[in-house]
């Protein structure tokens, strides 16, 4: 087969957008944190897990861990695009990638719904 | 300014001769009215003719002279000799990224094939109009700081991500001129050219380095129009 170079894929605006979205909100569920330390929710482990377990911040919680996964995915896999050339090893990069993002991803929301 | 000895070392290629590309030492004496870095290269050509540069305007409008000036991008034309230090050692390479053919003369086909993959030209499909297809003010004023290019491939060139993927993604340079047609409201393809460019490749490639801006020669500022294309692909979408 003749290697020609494809393009098209049609998903960068997509991807981009997730991208700037999800860096929001976890810029704004960092705001929440910190001001919740900054007022003491973090000075005893009585009123950390109280804060941590009320409804809203499980919420956000969850859209933050969500957030973070794809932005995580998006800019490896970018990283992956950039440098790596070869095919097979690029869609085994983005593989390990994905399948790791899931796993940790998976984790994370088990320890939030075990609060 | 009066005499000066100017030194240089220029990387040095010629496939016929050499193995591999070198760094040459070599000096050249400019006088009063040799203000700008391609009168000395002019003057070092007469002194080596060996050493193989592009050249044409000497104006800085026809792109020719683009080459790498103590690391920076930039047009042989354009850098004026008073700016380098007495003594100091002007480091001359080849636009970096593309093959070398010899000395500072590099094979742009990937850079204007990506240029061209963006079909620079107005596409309507209108009926001719008796005289010309007229703007107002305000549209016209859109176009400025994009039809000032002169392809020299300063940007594109000093783009890393242009490295890695010289034969997907369409570079600053390229980009600009998408722009330049997607905002011209005589042009009809606008949807036409956005969909060519929504690509991880393409378009989304660029990484807000800047390094682009910082190198054209023009003083234009690709990655704006590269922010407004992406917005205008968002705006398509809500």
């Amino acid at each position: 087969m003749v290697n020609r170079k494809l393009v098209g894929a049609h998903y960068g605006l997509m991807d981009w957008l997730v991208q700037r979205i999800t860096g929001v909100v976890m810029a704004a569920y960092t705001v929440v944190v910190a001001f919740a330390l900054y007022t003491g929710a973090g000075s005893s482990y009585e009123r950390w897990h109280g804060f941590m377990s009320a409804a809203p911040m499980r919420f956000i919680s969850f859209l933050c861990i969500v957030s973070l996964c794809w932005h995580a995915w998006i800019g490896v896999r970018d990283t992956w695009m950039d440098y790596v050339q070869p095919a097979g090893i690029k869609l085994t990069l983005h593989v390990l990638t994905l399948l790791s993002v899931i796993g940790c991803g998976g984790w994370a929301v088990q320890i939030l719904w075990k609060l | 300014m009066t005499k000066r000895i100017l030194k240089f070392n220029i990387y040095r290629y010629d496939p016929d001769v050499d193995r591999k590309p070198y760094m040459q030492d070599i000096e050249v004496e400019v006088d009063a009215t040799d203000r700008k870095l391609l009168d000395a290269l002019v003057k070092l050509k007469a002194k080596d003719d060996s050493i193989a540069f592009r050249r044409s305007c000497r104006e800085g409008v026809c792109g020719s002279d683009g080459m790498n000036i103590n690391g920076t991008n930039g047009l042989a034309c354009l850098a004026d000799l008073s700016t380098f230090p007495d003594g100091k050692t002007i480091v001359l390479r080849p636009l970096p990224g593309l093959p070398v053919i010899r000395d500072l003369i590099v094979d742009m086909t990937q850079f204007f094939k990506q240029y061209h993959s963006i079909k620079p030209y107005l596409i309507n499909n209108d009926p001719l109009p008796e005289r010309e297809r007229l703007q107002s003010p305000e549209e016209r004023e859109e176009l400025n700081g994009l039809y000032e290019c002169i392809l020299c491939a300063c940007c594109s060139t000093a783009c890393p991500t242009f490295w890695w993927n010289p034969d997907k993604f369409v570079g600053p340079a390229g980009l600009l001129a998408a722009y330049r047609f997607i905002a011209d409201t005589r042009d009809q393809a606008t949807n036409e050219r956005l969909d060519n460019l929504e690509d991880p490749y393409r378009l989304f490639r660029c990484h807000t380095i800047m390094n682009c801006v910082e190198v054209c020669p023009k003083g234009l500022n690709p990655t704006k129009a590269i922010g407004k294309i992406k917005d205008m692909m968002v705006r398509r979408i809500i």
